[in-house]
């Protein structure tokens, strides 16, 4: 075996065998699909409780028949009382809010006022709003000579579906969808490239700190240690990846044997229609959404922009944990002007996502710094050939370009105690021959 | 046969010469002392032939060939002043691994390993983590994977500090083994009765430059001042001669200073003329210590930062 080998073997070996590697590698996945789960329960389970809401119809507005249409509240009509003598009472009586309509003109009302014990959830005052207004409606349809049935029947309700035409043939989109993939693409970039950034300048602190470089460094070249470093912490990154993502499908696929009668409550929901069919129809909207997205290409790219981006980015982190000591303050100064971009890229990732096509995107997905987190944001869409092929020859050219330079300052300043150097020093380092 | 040759090597940092034009041979087998006060230039030195740093200019010749840290990697053994070793590694793993880094292969390193771990009685040492060791273990540990792949050339940075006597001896005595069967090793310390005993020939360096080269033997006889010890029973009181000049002056014996070019014998026969019955007579010639600190004191203890011009 070679000697980067060796180095990367070692590298790879200590931290996968570690306590800690497999308690977070095995209870990430764990923790993501039991929220997963909760969701599917929440929505499947919940919205059974509803909301009493007592209506004191001094203008007459509500008909019997709209309130009994509705179905997350459960308005009743109180007669006999007014606004004043009702409101110590209708908590007792088992309501959580209750609406005052004064004698008002239909034609003319802007604003109603609702008690309650506590302030409404927003879902609540929507939907009592709803509810108001459409009884306003129907008042004025009626007032205006129109049958509300034929209203209702010339109401349109049109979804509007997305077609891609691409060169592979036109297939439906789904916004939804390729926004939730390239936001957890380019996060989980994001992630890595900080964790395991920064995990290679603690490894080369520790090495730093220890004093074992110099030992290293007499039988190997520092930067086949560098390299060895990097490649072999990557490599941890990438076993990471492929275990959650194996776990995360033999989960998926076992949850509903692990709760029974979630699939009859499921399909149950789904019978009886309502909002808890809506939510169902959205777990199949999400796969169908899925599987319209050019999954290959996701995966390739984004594969490769993790460990382009993380090489570039890893080379940056080994070259200031050279540079310090033992405090950590001063490794926290140095890594500021590294993260920053890392962090603009996050950022310009987010617009990206909504504004795929814009200059802005364009440009951070070119950049080599920022081009790793923003082009995810791109990833669903359809990008062009020859800014691909320009974002990955920038990203792969500045990655050799600062293994090469930081090479030379790891180099110096693994053999350095004392001060930690200038910007200057270090720069003078870096464009040092030999 | 020189094992290694550096021929006007020069090492300048930003505010220091390190390494100010060192020229020196060193034969092969030999045991060689590198001596010099704190911040003398030694570890920059002993960098520059272990291939870590490169020299501004000057040449470091190895076995004859130019040094090429690449093929020449794997006949060095370096052990650094400030020891190093990975913490959180197992002991037996960790000198594996240091071995194979030097070019061994999988199965000839844990053969070696096992075999060095029962000379030094460290066999029980295998899983257990560097962390656990006391420091005179670690400095076992670390002359062990220094040594381990037979290199030609051994460098020991101060090797013994930190040991207590009994570990000292056993790592004394493999050093003198090594010589014994070809290695040859370049022993740097500032510890004078540890260089007597152990080296063959020795250089001083200070503020970069070797300011003595040679072998302990005529070191010695370069710095001896003529002093002899002689032992009577009986001393007169007062011993008034131009032969000698008395430097100290006990009950038994006597220091004296020979002067006029008057040769040992000279001083014998003035005492056996005097009927003084003298029990013992030898030349007393001054320790590498004398001698280290005659050549440095004058010069500031801890070296100035001076402009490079």
């Amino acid at each position: 075996m070679s000697k980067t080998g060796l180095i990367i073997s070692r590298e790879y070996f200590t931290r996968v065998r570690k306590k800690s590697f497999l308690l977070t590698t095995i209870l990430v996945p764990l923790v993501i699909v039991a929220f997963y789960a909760a969701i599917i329960m929440i929505t499947v389970k919940g919205g059974t409780d509803e909301t009493k809401l007592a209506i004191i119809d001094e203008a007459g507005l509500f008909s019997d028949s709209l309130l009994s249409e509705q179905k997350t509240i459960k308005a009743s009509i109180i007669k006999n009382e007014t606004e004043n003598s009702f409101t110590p009472k209708y908590k007792d009586q088992g309501y959580q809010a209750f609406l005052y309509v004064p004698m008002v003109n239909f034609d003319s009302v802007q604003k109603l006022s609702v008690h309650s014990t506590s302030s409404l959830s927003l879902t609540n005052s929507i939907a009592i709003e709803r509810l108001t207004n459409k009884a306003i409606e129907n008042k004025r349809l009626v007032s205006k000579g129109i049958d509300p049935n034929v209203y209702k029947s010339i109401t349109a309700n049109v979804k509007i579906e997305n077609t891609i035409d691409s060169k592979d043939g036109s297939k439906k989109g789904s916004a939804g969808i390729a926004y939730a993939v390239s936001f957890l693409c380019g996060i989980l970039i994001y992630m890595m490239m900080i964790i395991y950034g920064t995990q290679v300048m603690r490894g080369v602190m520790e090495e730093k700190t220890n004093r074992i470089a110099e030992v290293i460094v007499s039988s190997v070249k520092p930067f086949q240690l560098m390299l060895g470093k990097i490649i072999g912490i990557g490599a941890v990154g990438l076993t990471q990846f492929a275990i959650w993502i194996i776990l995360m499908s033999i989960l998926t696929s076992i949850i509903p044997l692990l709760v029974p009668g979630l699939s009859e409550q499921v399909s149950a929901a789904a019978a009886t229609g309502g909002d808890a069919a809506k939510d169902v129809n959205m777990l199949a909207t999400i796969s169908a959404g899925l599987a319209t997205l050019p999954i290959a290409k996701i995966v390739f790219l984004f594969m490769f922009y993790f460990l382009a981006g993380y090489l570039t980015y890893a080379s940056l982190f080994a070259a200031i944990g050279s540079v310090v000591s033992e405090d950590q303050q001063e490794a926290q100064q140095l890594i500021f002007p590294v993260l920053m971009p890392i962090i603009v890229g996050f950022v310009i990732m987010t617009q990206s996502i909504n504004n795929p096509h814009s200059s802005l995107a364009v440009f951070g997905s070119l950049f080599p710094l920022t081009s790793p987190i923003v082009m995810m944001g791109r990833i669903t869409y359809d990008i062009p050939m020859w800014q691909l092929i320009v974002s990955m020859l920038l990203l792969v050219g500045s990655f050799l370009f600062f293994t090469w330079i930081t090479g030379k300052i790891y180099r110096t300043g693994i053999l350095m105690y004392g001060k930690k150097p200038s910007w200057k020093e270090m720069l003078k380092w870096a464009f040092k021959k030999n | 046969m020189d094992l290694l040759e550096l021929r006007n090597l020069k090492k300048y940092f930003a505010t220091q010469k390190a390494v100010d034009d060192i020229s020196l041979t060193i034969k092969e087998g030999s045991i060689f002392g590198m001596l010099g006060p704190n911040g003398a230039g030694k570890t920059t030195l002993l960098r520059m032939i272990t291939g870590i740093f490169y020299p501004d200019s000057g040449e470091v010749i190895f076995n004859g060939k130019k040094f090429d840290p690449m093929s020449d990697f794997r006949n060095i053994g370096y052990m650094p002043e400030e020891r190093g070793l990975y913490k959180k590694m197992k002991i037996g793993e960790q000198a594996v691994y240091l071995a194979r880094l030097k070019g061994l292969s999988k199965a000839e390193a844990n053969q070696k390993v096992k075999e060095w771990f029962v000379k030094f009685e460290m066999q029980s040492w295998w899983n257990k983590k560097v962390e656990d060791l006391s420091k005179g273990m670690s400095q076992k540990l670390q002359f062990v994977t220094t040594v381990l792949h037979e290199p030609k050339l051994i460098i020991l940075d101060e090797p013994f500090s930190g040991l207590d006597p009994v570990n000292a001896n056993l790592i004394k005595d493999e050093i003198f083994k090594l010589a014994k069967n070809g290695s040859t090793i370049i022993f740097s310390t500032h510890r004078m009765e540890q260089v007597e005993e152990i080296c063959d020939h020795i250089v001083l360096i200070n503020k970069g430059q070797k300011i003595l080269d040679g072998s302990v033997y005529n070191v010695k006889q370069d710095f001896k001042e003529n002093i002899y010890q002689l032992g009577a029973t009986t001393l007169p009181e007062h011993m008034m001669t131009y032969i000698f000049e008395v430097v100290k002056h006990e009950r038994d014996k006597v220091l004296l200073k020979l002067q006029h070019d008057a040769t040992p014998n000279d001083v014998l026969k003035h005492f056996i003329n005097h009927g003084i019955p003298i029990h013992s007579f030898n030349e007393v010639l001054p320790s590498l210590n004398d001698i280290f600190i005659k050549l440095v004191e004058g010069t500031t203890n801890a070296r100035q930062f001076q402009p490079i011009k």
